[in-house]
């Protein structure tokens, strides 16, 4: 493999460890604040991408598409807090499993119902629609660094949203201490509802912004949400900076993977799982 | 380091910036009971977790009878006597007081694979079981539930278990915690009877109890040890009396 | 005679005589249901009696069907009594090979890390040669029993293989009832119940944990190769994490921590599928919204249902 085709899939591989941080800290999010598994997390994916899909057809534009999409799911995040995951709070792991697990089946089925089962397209907006020239035969999609762009803003915005605001003093507050939080007169509920819409925010964003580069196909959701356990089991219990670690390793490993040894490319990512386990069972950066 | 059992030498744990426990260096000895007292926060509980194994160490070593067992795991440290109750009842709740009782005789011939026969029909484990719910004095409260007993038939259950593992170190962790007098006087006479053949070290908050028991009583404030000595040193200090016996006793009636 | 028994009794007897009211249709159908509670009893284990919670299991579910399919030879019969107990011990094995890694994660990373484990078999099967791809394995011959010249039975009868499966769920069950009474058994209850006192009385947590992940895996691939050898048909998604998850209703529906919620999860859970799939063929909606309703509505939630069932457990093998 010469130069510029070693920097290509290199590109490649980090952009998509950004877009899979991004998913994965979604989730992270909520099960972080707020002590939920969430295995429907893989669905808002999937959810985001068919409305880039869906919008973007009805109004011409991925990008006022993407705008939408954000205030759709914001709206579908705080409607599921209040009407299911309120009542996961107390209970166990197993029963937030089982939920959320015929979560996943009833956003599959009606996915199936009103978009149908095929595999859509969806056209790169025209701004990105252009490419770095490398050599005579070789150019690097300008999208692709606008999507890694995108994924390093937000990611910085978070922290600085979780590090350095109220809200997200609250937020962390409320991760130790529910009933303290609540007693101090802040509105628990309320905070909860915001972090779990965020999460969900994220990843249908990521969906969307994943979707023309990617392509929108019913198995997307499951796909990228194994991989968000994989993230979280090797970086690390807790740790954010584990994650993104994480996830550039995989996106590399699997991008390099799936060009040099394309039978095992499936395989490869569970394989860096089992080494690390092996190496280290809490993880890379266990947060002590 | 003559005769002890169980030893520390500047057995410390931090907790990022936090010194929970502290340099410290005590013995136990067989026949002898070694209370350990302090205000809440002083890192008691830290000491026994450090010494179960519970909590790795930060810095210092423990010897179990002159060998290292600084980086044995919890269950290892069971296995060569060392026993440890929990200030929070610990129990398994949905099982009866016996069955209890049993699980934990049943750790020292743990028989792991024999996967048919009736863990029932094995009589040595059922009976290391049954003297233990009598020596802790529950007797004929075998049957229940754990869940249905009271608090300080629970706490009896608690020592009970311990019992059953026959260990040659006790680490009793605030035994009579939650106690009426009555209780707390029966819990008293069993460890006095305990006591010539284990090397215990018993936290506890409630000071008559220390003093008509312990051989030695070493005080800890902050995670730090104050003063280790005889009861009537101890009880004579004039910097124990600050620290921890003057307003402590306000600290032990809250507790 | 107990209510308890006479039902149970009942109910075998039916099971027992059901072949013989007829038709093939329903007989396979009850087949496929048996097997599916093997399933469950494996699970059952490893969920309701040690705790740990599995959404991977039917990794060793579907290793147990392709040992039988890569074993069978392309134009004869595999031989039952070779590659029935192959199927178990491999099924065994890559339980005990995942499990030395995965025991030591704790709580919800131990639900994600045996979905990945399951997943990558998945992909073993789906992508690789070695595997057969996505397009599966299919067998043009039922295995045959036979022992030397003599052969007791004949797999390609559905009435036969009814009994074969019926006999296996039986001594599963009663392997299981044996286990759970036993020293082992009653540790790996402990472990459930207060795994942090278990350690510190004494017990090598870890090694028994990996002992019933390996179990359960074994008898998971059991109920696999039962299913290869009944349908003749084996393919990756028998390693989906649909099917995962599956097994897991199956348990939540019969109710964890009795063997008899297993058998009859199993049974429960098929006949909601063959209510909803009646219905729609978006039954997986109805089935999901059932998820969601039974989760969300169960008084108490799960954790009573468990709690109330292990103290009848204890109850009545602690009556002495």
């Amino acid at each position: 493999m010469d130069f510029y085709s070693f920097a290509i899939q290199l590109l490649n591989g980090v952009q998509y460890g950004l877009l899979l941080f991004l998913v994965a800290s979604g989730l992270t999010l909520i099960f972080g604040i707020m002590g939920i598994i969430n295995l429907a997390h893989g669905s808002f994916y999937m959810l985001g991408a068919y409305m880039a899909f869906s919008l973007s057809s009805l109004t011409g534009s991925l990008l006022i598409a993407i705008v939408l999409g954000i205030l759709l799911s914001v709206a579908l995040g705080v409607f599921l807090e209040w009407a299911l995951f309120s009542h996961l709070y107390k209970r166990d792991h197993l029963e937030q499993v089982l939920l959320t697990y015929g979560l996943i089946l009833v956003f599959e089925e009606l996915r199936s119902l009103i978009v149908g089962n095929d595999v859509h397209g969806v056209a790169i907006p025209d701004i990105f629609n252009w490419s770095i020239p490398l050599t005579a035969t070789l150019s690097y999609p300008v999208y692709r660094l606008f999507m890694s762009a995108v994924c390093i803003l937000l990611a910085v915005l978070l922290y600085l949203l979780i590090a350095r605001t109220r809200l997200g003093m609250m937020i962390r507050a409320g991760a130790s201490n529910r009933e303290m939080v609540q007693s101090l007169g802040l509105n628990i509920n309320l905070v909860y509802r915001l972090v779990f819409a965020l999460g969900v925010a994220l990843a249908a964003f990521a969906g969307m912004l994943a979707a023309p580069v990617s392509s929108v196909y019913p198995g997307m959701g499951t796909g990228v949400l194994i991989i968000c356990f994989v993230i979280v089991v090797i970086g690390g219990i807790g740790s954010i900076w584990g994650a993104l670690v994480a996830a550039l390793l995989i996106g590399l490993a699997d991008t390099f993977g799936k060009v040099l040894l394309p039978e095992a490319a499936g395989v490869i990512v569970y394989l860096l799982m089992a080494a690390i386990l092996l190496w280290r069972p809490e993880g890379l950066f266990r947060r002590v | 380091m003559s005769d002890a059992i169980l030893a520390t030498q500047g057995l410390s744990r931090r907790f990022g910036g936090l010194m929970a426990a502290g340099n410290v260096t005590i013995e136990l000895h067989r026949g002898r009971l070694h209370a350990l007292v302090g205000p809440n926060g002083a890192g008691k509980t830290t000491l026994i977790n450090l010494l179960s194994g519970e909590l790795h160490a930060s810095a210092g070593t423990i010897r179990y009878r002159g060998e290292d067992i600084t980086h044995l795991s919890p269950d290892h440290r069971s296995r060569i006597g060392i026993g440890r109750s929990y200030q929070k009842t610990n129990i398994f709740p949905g099982f009866t007081a016996f069955e209890n009782c049993r699980i934990a005789a049943q750790s020292r011939t743990p028989r792991a694979l024999h996967i048919i026969a009736d863990a029932f029909d094995y009589a040595p484990v059922c009976d290391a079981a049954r003297r233990a719910l009598e020596a802790a004095g529950l007797d004929g409260r075998g049957n229940r539930v754990a869940a249905a007993l009271s608090h300080g038939e629970q706490r009896q259950l608690e020592i009970a278990m311990v019992l059953a593992t026959a260990p040659e170190v006790l680490l009793l962790d605030e035994p009579l915690a939650g106690m009426g007098a009555e209780e707390a006087g029966r819990m008293v006479e069993l460890l006095k009877k305990l006591a010539p053949d284990h090397a215990i070290l018993l936290v506890e908050h409630d000071m008559d109890a220390v003093f008509a028991l312990a051989d030695t009583i070493t005080v800890m404030v902050s995670g730090q040890v104050l003063e280790s000595g005889p009861p009537a040193q101890i009880h004579a200090s004039v910097a124990v009396r600050q620290a921890y016996l003057g307003d402590g006793t306000a600290a032990a009636a809250a507790s | 005679m107990k209510r308890k028994t006479l039902a149970l009794l009942a109910a075998l007897t039916m099971l027992a005589l059901f072949p013989l009211a007829g038709a093939t249709f329903y007989t396979e159908l009850v087949t496929k249901v048996m097997i599916l509670a093997i399933f469950a009893l494996s699970l059952d284990l490893l969920v309701g009696y040690t705790g740990l919670v599995s959404f991977g299991h039917a990794a060793y579910y579907g290793i147990g069907a392709y040992v039988l399919g890569l074993m069978a030879p392309k134009y004869e019969a595999a031989n039952l009594w070779l590659t029935l107990p192959a199927a178990i011990v491999l099924a065994g094995l890559a339980a005990l090979a995942v499990g030395t890694l995965v025991v030591r994660v704790k709580g919800i990373y131990f639900i994600m890390v045996t979905l990945a484990f399951a997943q990558m078999f998945y992909f073993v099967f789906h992508d690789t040669k070695f595997g057969r791809g996505s397009d599966g394995i299919s067998m043009n011959f039922k295995p045959v029993a036979a022992i030397g010249d003599f052969t007791p039975f004949d797999l390609a009868n559905a009435a036969h293989v009814y009994y074969f499966v019926f006999a296996a769920m039986l001594a599963v069950f009663v392997f299981l009832r044996l286990l759970l009474r036993s020293a082992f058994g009653r540790a790996l209850q402990g472990i459930r119940s207060n795994e942090q006192r278990m350690r510190s009385l004494g017990f090598p947590v870890y090694r028994y944990k990996l002992a019933s992940f390996a179990i359960a895996g074994a008898l998971a691939g059991l109920a696999g190769y039962l299913s290869a050898l009944q349908f003749g048909f084996i393919n990756p998604e028998l390693l989906s994490w649909h099917q995962s998850g599956n097994v897991l209703l199956m348990l939540i529906l019969g109710g964890l921590g009795s063997l008899y919620g297993a058998v009859v999860g199993a049974f429960a859970f098929v006949a909601l599928q063959e209510l909803f799939s009646s219905v729609t063929t978006h039954w997986q909606l109805l089935l999901g919204g059932t998820i969601i309703l039974l989760v969300i509505f169960l008084p108490g939630g799960l954790a009573s249902v468990m709690n109330r069932f292990e103290r009848t457990l204890i109850g009545e093998s602690g009556d002495e």
